[in-house]
């Protein structure tokens, strides 16, 4: 909502000042997005006194003024406008000021010049100069008693600024100057009324009468309701002898302000009420209206109208239309029809000021694809019971700016009579929720200030309260209490910490759970990171957006390992070649019903460097890959966050990757090398991704540590193609029995020098027992046993050294 | 003559050891422990063979020459201590004298979780100070849950303020179904914990929400959220600016200006904005504040009874309060992150500068 100042003025009349009132309303609920100040750049024009004019010596169209600037000299300006005159006021810009608009259409400073010869000490201004106006024909008059010297902005009403409001939508009323005028007048504590019309005697038309029915008459042309549910009040006035034209400066400078262009000066009406009073209103040439007769009805289906911006409108019987008996000559509470519009040659204007159903408004224009002035007033909700008003004001601007007389008096058809509800407010209840208890005075003063009529009654312990008809969001007692809140100041509320009692409930075990494999992940090196859960299909059990934002974000995301690659790939375009994230978050996947099953994963991608490079680095390391993460680095990394994440999981081989087997036996994770478009510099990717258990892991439980010595024996083993280290270590386990305590692998060698196919693996026995030292001939025995037990189950035989 | 020789060894011995130890301050680490394991050594040190021959010795000699030679052996266990301290230290001083220790040292990665994350963390342990636990719920809503049960009116305009995506699966049946949507806000998780437990109420909400809005440097289609509740018997619109106010200056600093704006949200009455003053500019206007010297931070308000009653409890007994914010829109602020898209990058030299 854009808002200006001077007509705020107008209603409160005082001087304001914008970042003022900006921060009033901030702390009424209006925050003000902007302060724009209009006219800019005129601080330093003053009004100058013509004291003297001579024609120029050496130009013709030049003449020599003497001006009054307010100083005790007098300013010899040359000056080439024709109507320049002794004894008149005008703009003027001494020396060094600089005006909006010079003559390169650009800001220019004002030097002493001479100009033929004469010398020129600053300049008289047209309006073009000082951005006021496309008039450049002569110089600005000034109109003002205002001493010379005075500050322009000070003496005529050509400075404004435009505030522009954020209304939030609950608050139709603040979509017109005096809504917001109240709230101001509120904060200042003083009273406000409508501005003077200049011009205007005030209004003196009569109110608009109420009917019978659900049509009236003005003198032969019809109007009224058909359409009962969109349209719940028709209000009508007829003018007859109105000469449409440009509108008076103060009207189109008072639209502007707002944004709006000025039309004509009956439009300009329409759009001044709207601005001031929130009603929107419609005036239609009454000549061009078939029948004559202006009737809210509903659209019949397939319906077309032309609109006032040319486009060609198909409407549904969901829509309320105003039609004369040709067809539809608007869109109710949206838009009119060009061919029915107030034009220069017009001179019997029909006004409308209706009531539309806000939904009915809200679902048209969402139909249609436009949203307007007017129907984002009415979607929010215009003052049911203050068409008369607005009626009556506009009347009263149409007369003052485009004389007129009204046809017979002002109708109303209001079929269904109906009044602003009354609302009992308890203080205890006020006292319960604002937690603080205030006197009834100051209940009545907040009360007061919105607009409401209030009625005590403290036998009852409760206020009757009459809401004003401007204010549709407040329909409840919380309602009341959130009005005297903000009328008491929410500053005016306390701060201290009283006592409280604590909830009940745990930590969501799911966060805990995630803040566990967090730590971890970040604890190795890994960033964690945010995706986009939205992306393209990954298969048919992906979930599909009704309405994305575009065809590769139609559907939510069922693994994060995607989005991580991106991540990894962005890198590579910027020259990181180790890279390292991990990511916990949502993924989604079609469960059958409306809902789909929703999980917490947890997902890592690892390239690049295992550590970071130092230079005690050997120089020379025959494979440099041999720094970078490879599969023992991923596995380890998954063997680790599987236990954080999946307690009781164990890590499988499954082909080429590795798989996380819940107790149940089911896959809850996987880890492997994966595919991306990597520059031909990059190292390979590693990854996993993982279901987040929010089960809470056992405490681990202590054992006796030993406090024997243990045996270590290594042993080379010779294995044949196709035996596995896992093989193996299951026969070492087997055949060692209780005192072997532990086997590590502590080399790998494929070479020439084994029989083809084969390789050699080194595993290392540890040996203990509990309750003594292990003698040699024990350990042997055992070592001998062992690998009689390899060669006779896996044929493998211990590599001569 | 056995004392006679006795006596004259313990006394040799003495000597001996006497000697060394007066020499001790000088050795070197070698000559140190050799002279060490000559007198005092388990196997064969003088001073060690004259004591285990001490009980041969006529008494009076024996407590003599007893006493001393013991006090000998303890000086000299002192002494030879402190040598090898001082030799230790010696020996690591020169062999720094030989490295260049402006050279730089060796790293390990160093990870770290999301700066967003961070901050949700710490507006979160900062409730958890004032009795809140974690609470969450899942992404895909009705919208009953969504906007129904927190009073959004049909057809509103309120609704404009919450461009919604929606999923294209069959509706959900029941009086708290409804079309299937990416929640817009973590409020429905109110509704949700409010069906779930009794009061008194005390949670914090993270999560993810979804808006059907396009990325820009200050908008993403998919940001965080940390609502709070408070339900429960005398809980007042006081409550509400104490505990806010507490969080604002234990997150923003204690000397932080604080101020609360009435607002608009269907769920809360009466609703608020909670405002601090601009980090920036201390309150004197600037373009990150937009010149009001302020910056706003949070949503809030009393809960709306409608809620109470979508939820079942009594909207008489009960009174709680609301708030909103979004850790995005405040980490960035924290640490000066210009563009909200950079968060969704994963950018290595990103994360490592705000790690």
């Amino acid at each position: 909502m854009n808002v200006s100042r001077r007509w705020l003025e107008g209603f409160l009349r005082r001087p304001l000042d914008a970042r003022d009132v900006a921060t009033r309303l901030a702390m009424a609920g209006a925050p003000v997005d902007a302060i724009e100040p209009l006219a800019p750049g005129l601080e330093g024009v003053i009004v100058g006194l013509v004291e003297e004019v001579r024609p120029h010596p050496n130009a013709d169209r030049l003449r020599l003024c003497l001006v009054n600037d307010g100083s005790a000299e007098r300013r010899h300006v040359v000056c080439g406008a024709p109507n320049v005159t002794a004894g008149r006021k005008y703009p003027f810009a001494p020396i060094g000021v600089t005006v909006p608009h010079g003559k390169g259409g650009g800001p220019m400073t004002i030097e002493r010049a001479r100009i033929r010869g004469e010398v020129s000490e600053g300049m008289l201004c047209s309006a073009r100069e000082l951005g006021l106006g496309e008039d450049q024909s002569g110089l600005l008059e000034l109109d003002t008693e205002a001493a010379p010297g005075t500050r322009l902005l000070d003496a005529v009403p050509v400075g404004d600024d435009r505030l522009v409001v954020d209304v939030t939508p609950n608050r139709p009323d603040l979509l017109g100057h005096k809504g917001i005028a109240r709230e101001l007048a509120a904060s200042y504590r003083i009273p406000f009324r409508l501005p003077a019309i200049p011009g205007s005697p005030g209004a003196t038309s009569p109110t608009a009468r109420r009917v019978d029915g659900t049509t009236a008459t003005i003198a032969g042309l019809r109007f009224g309701i058909e359409d009962r549910d969109g349209c719940a009040r028709f209000l009508g006035a007829r003018l007859r002898g109105v000469r449409v034209g440009p509108s008076p400066a103060w009207l189109a400078r008072r639209l502007a302000a707002v944004g709006v262009r000025s039309i004509n000066n009956v439009v300009d009406a329409t759009n001044y009420v709207m601005h001031e009073l929130n009603q929107p209103m419609h005036a239609y040439d009454a000549s061009r209206l078939r029948g004559p007769s202006v009737i809210a009805r509903r659209a019949r289906p397939g319906e077309a109208v032309v609109t006032l911006d040319g486009v060609s409108r198909t409407l549904t019987d969901e829509m309320t239309v105003i039609a004369d008996e040709a067809g539809a000559v608007g869109v109710a509470g949206v838009m009119g029809a060009a061919h029915v519009e107030v034009t220069e040659a017009t001179t019997d204007v029909f006004l409308e000021c209706a009531w539309f159903e806000p939904r009915r408004i809200r679902r048209t224009r969402r139909a249609l694809g436009v949203s307007t002035e007017a129907s984002y007033r009415f979607e929010r909700g215009v003052d049911l019971w203050g068409g008369p008003d607005a009626l009556r004001r506009c009347i009263e601007l149409i007369q003052a700016t485009a004389g007129g007389e009204l046809v017979e008096e002002p109708l109303d058809v209001w079929p269904q009579v109906t009044y602003p509800p009354r609302i009992f407010l308890r203080p205890a209840r006020v006292t319960q929720v604002l937690g603080v208890e205030l006197e009834l005075r100051e209940l009545e003063r907040c009360l007061t200030a919105i607009g409401a009529t209030v009625v005590s009654k403290p036998a009852d312990q409760r206020i009757a309260v009459d809401v004003p008809g401007w204010r549709p969001d407040i329909t409840a007692e919380i309602d009341l209490v959130e009005e005297i809140a903000r009328q008491h100041g929410y500053d005016n509320f306390p701060t201290e910490l009283r006592p409280f009692r604590v909830g009940l409930r745990v930590d969501a075990p799911l966060e805990t759970a995630a803040a566990r494999v967090r730590e971890a992940l970040a604890a190795r090196g890994l960033f964690e990171v945010h995706t986009l859960p939205v992306g393209p299909s990954e298969g048919p059990e992906s979930v599909q957006l009704l309405n994305p934002l575009s065809a590769e974000e139609a559907y939510l995301r069922q693994r994060l390992i995607p989005g991580l690659l991106r991540q990894v790939e962005l890198n590579w375009s910027r020259q990181t070649r180790d890279v390292r994230l991990f990511q916990i978050g949502s993924v989604f996947r079609t469960g059958g019903g409306p809902r789909p099953v929703e999980e917490t994963h947890v997902a890592a991608v690892v390239t690049g460097a295992r550590d970071p490079a130092h230079w005690t680095d050997p120089a020379r390391i025959p494979a440099p890959e041999l720094r970078d993460v490879d599969h023992w680095d991923l596995r380890a990394l998954f063997e680790a966050c599987v236990a954080l994440a999946l307690p009781g999981a164990s890590v499988q081989v499954d082909g080429a990757a590795w798989v996380a087997r819940t107790p149940e036996g089911r896959i809850a994770g996987r880890a492997e090398r994966l595919d991306a478009e990597a520059p031909p510099w990059a190292a390979p990717v590693y990854g996993f991704e993982l279901i987040l258990d929010p089960a809470p892991r056992e405490a681990p439980r202590f054992r006796a540590l030993p406090a024997t010595p243990a045996a270590e024996r290594d042993l080379a083993l010779i294995l044949p193609a196709g035996v596995a280290a896992a093989q193996v270590e299951a026969v070492l386990r087997r055949a060692g029995g209780a005192l072997l305590e532990r086997v590590e692998i502590f080399d790998e060698y494929r070479g020439p020098s084994l029989p083809a196919g084969t390789r050699s693996v080194g595993f290392r026995l540890v040996l203990r027992a509990p309750d003594r030292t292990l003698r040699d001939a024990e350990v042997d025995g055992l070592v001998g046993r062992v690998v009689a037990a390899l060669e006779r189950e896996l044929g493998i035989a211990l590599r001569a050294s | 003559m056995a004392d006679q020789d006795g006596v004259a060894a313990l006394e040799r011995a003495i000597a001996e050891a006497s000697e060394f130890l007066a020499r001790i301050p000088a050795l070197d680490a070698r000559e140190l422990e050799a002279g060490f394991v000559r007198v005092l050594g388990r196997k064969g040190g003088v001073l060690t063979g004259a004591l285990k021959a001490l009980p041969s010795l006529p008494a009076d000699l024996r407590r003599e020459l007893g006493a001393r030679a013991n006090r000998l052996r303890v000086e000299i266990e002192a002494a030879h201590e402190a040598r090898r301290e001082a030799l230790r230290r010696d020996a690591e001083r020169r062999a720094a004298a030989g490295l260049d220790l402006t050279m730089p040292g060796r790293e390990r990665w160093v990870g770290a979780a999301h700066p967003v994350t961070r901050v949700v963390d710490e507006i979160c342990e900062i409730f958890r100070e004032l009795g809140f636990t974690r609470a969450i719920g899942p992404e895909a809503e009705s919208e009953w849950y969504n906007f129904g049960a927190l009073n959004f009116p049909a057809d509103h305009p309120a609704m404009d303020m919450h461009d919604t995506l929606y999923l294209a699966t069959p509706e959900e049946p029941g009086p708290r179904g409804g079309r299937i949507l990416m929640r817009t806000h973590t409020s429905p998780v109110q509704i949700r914990t409010m069906l779930e437990q009794a009061p008194p109420i005390r949670v914090v909400i993270p999560g993810w929400v979804y808006r059907k809005d396009t990325f820009d440097p200050s908008h993403a289609p998919v940001f965080s959220q940390i609502e709070g509740l408070v339900v429960d018997e005398g809980v007042s619109f006081v409550d509400l600016k104490a505990t806010l106010v507490h969080f604002a200056r234990r997150f923003f600093g204690a000397g932080t200006g604080v101020r609360f704006r009435p607002s608009y949200f269907p769920f809360t009455e009466p609703s608020a904005e909670m405002d601090v003053q601009c980090a920036l500019c201390r309150g004197a206007g600037c373009p990150a504040c937009k010149g009001t010297g302020w910056m706003e931070i949070l949503g809030c308000g009393m809960v709306h009874p409608a809620l109470y009653q979508a939820c079942g409890l009594d909207a008489e007994r009960y009174t709680g309060f609301a708030f909103g914010m979004g850790p995005h829109r405040i980490a960035m602020l924290r640490y000066g992150v210009p563009d909200i898209r950079m968060l969704y990058e994963g950018d290595m030299r990103f994360l490592r500068q705000l790690a």
